[in-house]
């Protein structure tokens, strides 16, 4: 197991490299940083350009850059990933992308992780109760329920949930629901238990449509997996041997059923990634989707890049957690 | 819609070229309508197919029977809620919705179907030969695969998309949302290919002289088809999800056209005060969807040879 794992974690190594030459390729083939600049009116005199240019390292060939951007060998000091520096910004000398990057990084992660512990909760739930009650109608109206999420594009629901909660504040008078933003846009003076309290409001709604997206998908495969275990031999062989019902399902059943949803929530991280995008621009959250959205309205060419080696080392950590998980949860699985 | 009837008829041609056996043939036949019995049978399939073909008709015969188009029209009162003359609407700028609604609908299905084929075809022979070779070609074709997934696809998609300055067309946004996502087909393909290779048939080929090509191109594929179609019109279904988000983010086909997406980007606030503005373009994604999931599961139900053929 030790061995594999450390298989596993040099394995990660490749192929976050090719990740990087990809992103690198993508966006510097994709776009002109200075486009903007170039067609100003009135034009910008040349020398600006150039030193523009010479800021942002455009008058290197592509492999010079590429690996400069990699290592940071030859550059100003403010480039080279591997020194966690992600570059010079459009936006000017002074503005730090490592910086912004992390200082929208807790936003997103809020968002994130409470969607997706309520998501894998309910979608558990669900599929287990779908599972149990095969062909009823709590089946039938679940399965329904997860169609349509599956079918729903993000952002209208996103847009439906927004408008609603804003219809409430109208209806009652009072701010119910937060509809705009991570926080309050003035959090001076707040107490602890009051920016808690603040901070969980404006989580509510963003959650509430970003979940749904998770859950659609993992409640399906919790209820085949469930399925699959309760029609097996040894859950008969439980049953048989006089176990209580609640044990059987317990521990016997619904701890063998989990093991492939390890595999199916790792999937979901890089569509996870998307809904972010989607949902803080509805919402209009200062995190890392909107970030996203701003850079390549900016053409801000190391902004994209770092961006995408985030969220790319993002899914292929999850990807590994999840094989790992397996091991250990799965016992039928032996590394030699 | 003709593409989503393969099961009863793009398999025939190549199968039976490969077995030209009149013994063989027949028995093909009575496979594939075996398939189709079982397709027609699957209510929820056959009802969403209707459905679909139904939203087809609209989308494309509909502009040339509807008088007006999706651009403004100065003789449209703006901001109008539904009546007889305009069936669902008006908008501020005097856009009939109606027709907004075809000219989106149609644009929406093109890029997914376009979508759908070029991935398709690519990412099926991509699998095919990894597949096939196995070995060093396999994995470096496979761990291609691998990086591109990293990159989440509206990611990849926006970024490249918000680069492509002066105005999207439909065709620019397919190819864009084409180039990221064959890779889940590849890695179906693949799967299918690793075990039919070890089967007698394609063993008989080579024994009889087949190139890889031929072998590849003639049993491989066509014996791969049952995945492969259900892959493809699942990939319909996250192709009009991600072309809407695109055009949500306004990275995908730009105004003066239109499309279900940039409806509802330009409804974003309208659900409660111009509820006609808001609710149809999201509607109509989510029927389209839903109904080419149904398709897909009713597919894959009459594609599975152990299914049997009173199922439903």
């Amino acid at each position: 197991m030790l061995a594999y794992t450390v298989r596993r974690l040099l394995g990660t190594i490749p192929l976050l490299l090719a990740a990087s030459i990809l992103t690198f390729l993508l966006i510097d083939l994709s776009g002109d940083p200075l486009a903007d600049l170039r067609v100003q009116q009135p034009p910008v005199p040349e020398e600006v350009i150039k030193a523009e240019e010479a800021r942002l390292y455009l008058d290197r060939s592509l492999p010079e850059r590429y690996v400069l951007w990699l290592t940071g060998i030859g550059g100003n000091g403010d480039i080279g990933l591997l020194r966690g520096k992600f570059g010079p910004s459009v936006q000017g000398a002074d503005y730090d992308i490592g910086h912004a990057l992390a200082e929208r990084l807790g936003t997103t992660l809020r968002l994130v992780s409470a969607a997706l512990l309520l998501a894998l909760g309910l979608a558990i739930l669900s599929g287990v109760i779908s599972a149990l009650r095969q062909y009823s109608m709590v089946d039938y109206t679940l399965t329904l329920i997860g169609f349509l999420a599956l079918a729903m594009p993000t952002f209208w629901l996103g847009a439906l949930i927004k408008e609603a909660g804003v219809w409430v504040n109208q209806q009652t008078g009072y701010t119910i629901f937060y509809t705009v933003g991570a926080t309050s846009a003035d959090t001076r003076g707040f107490t602890t238990a009051q920016l808690l309290a603040d901070h969980l409001g404006h989580l509510v709604l963003p959650t509430l449509t970003l979940m749904l997206t998770g859950y659609a998908a993992w409640s399906r495969y919790q209820r085949t997996s469930m399925l699959e275990v309760l029609n097996s031999d040894y859950v008969r062989l439980a049953r048989a041997k006089g176990l209580p019902n609640r044990v059987v399902l317990r521990r016997h059943a619904l701890r063998t059923a989990l093991i492939p949803l390890t595999t199916v929530v790792a999937v979901t991280v890089a569509g996870t990634v998307d809904g972010v995008i989607l949902i803080e621009t509805v919402f209009q959250w200062r995190g890392l989707g909107d970030f996203f959205v701003e850079a390549i309205k900016r053409n801000d060419s190391y902004a994209l890049m770092g961006w995408l080696m985030l969220s790319g080392t993002a899914v292929i950590i999850a990807n590994l957690i999840a094989d790992l998980l397996y091991g250990v949860l799965d016992p039928r699985i032996r590394y030699e | 819609m003709s593409d989503l009837h393969p099961p009863a008829s793009t398999p025939a041609p190549s199968a039976s070229a490969a077995s030209p056996d009149p013994v063989d043939r027949s028995a093909e036949h009575g496979q594939l309508r075996m398939v189709a019995t079982r397709f027609l049978r699957h209510r929820m399939a056959m009802a969403s197919l209707t459905v679909l073909v139904l939203t087809v008709l609209f989308a494309f015969l509909g502009p040339l029977l509807w008088p007006w188009d999706h651009t403004v029209h100065r003789e449209i009162l703006p901001n109008q809620p539904p009546s007889w003359a305009h069936p669902f609407g008006t908008t501020n700028a005097g856009h009939d919705v109606l027709g907004q609604l075809m000219r989106g609908t149609q644009q929406t299905l093109k890029v997914a179907l376009t979508v759908s084929v070029l991935a398709t075809a690519f990412g099926a022979l991509w699998g095919a030969v990894a597949g096939y070779y196995r070995g060093w070609i396999d994995a470096v074709m496979m761990r291609i695969v691998d990086v591109l997934m990293v990159v989440p696809l509206l990611v990849a998609v926006a970024a490249i998309s918000g680069n492509v300055r002066g105005g999207t067309t439909w065709w620019a946004v397919a190819l864009i949302i084409a180039l990221f996502s064959w890779t889940t087909i590849a890695r179906v393909v693949r799967g299918v290919v690793l075990s039919l290779r070890e089967q007698e048939f394609v063993e008989a080929a080579r024994a009889a002289g087949a190139s890889d090509a031929r072998i590849v191109l003639h049993h491989l594929l066509p014996n791969a088809a049952g995945p492969t179609i259900v892959a493809a019109t699942l990939l319909i279904a996250t192709s009009i999800l991600l072309e809407a988000s695109m055009s949500f983010l306004g990275f995908g086909i730009q105004a003066p056209d239109i499309s279900l997406g940039l409806m509802i980007d330009n409804a974003r606030t309208a659900a409660f005060t111009r509820p006609w503005l808001f609710y149809p373009p999201g509607l109509f994604i989510v029927m389209i969807c839903l109904t080419i999931n149904f398709i897909g599961d009713g597919l894959r139900d009459a594609l599975d040879p152990r299914q049997t053929i009173t199922r439903r």
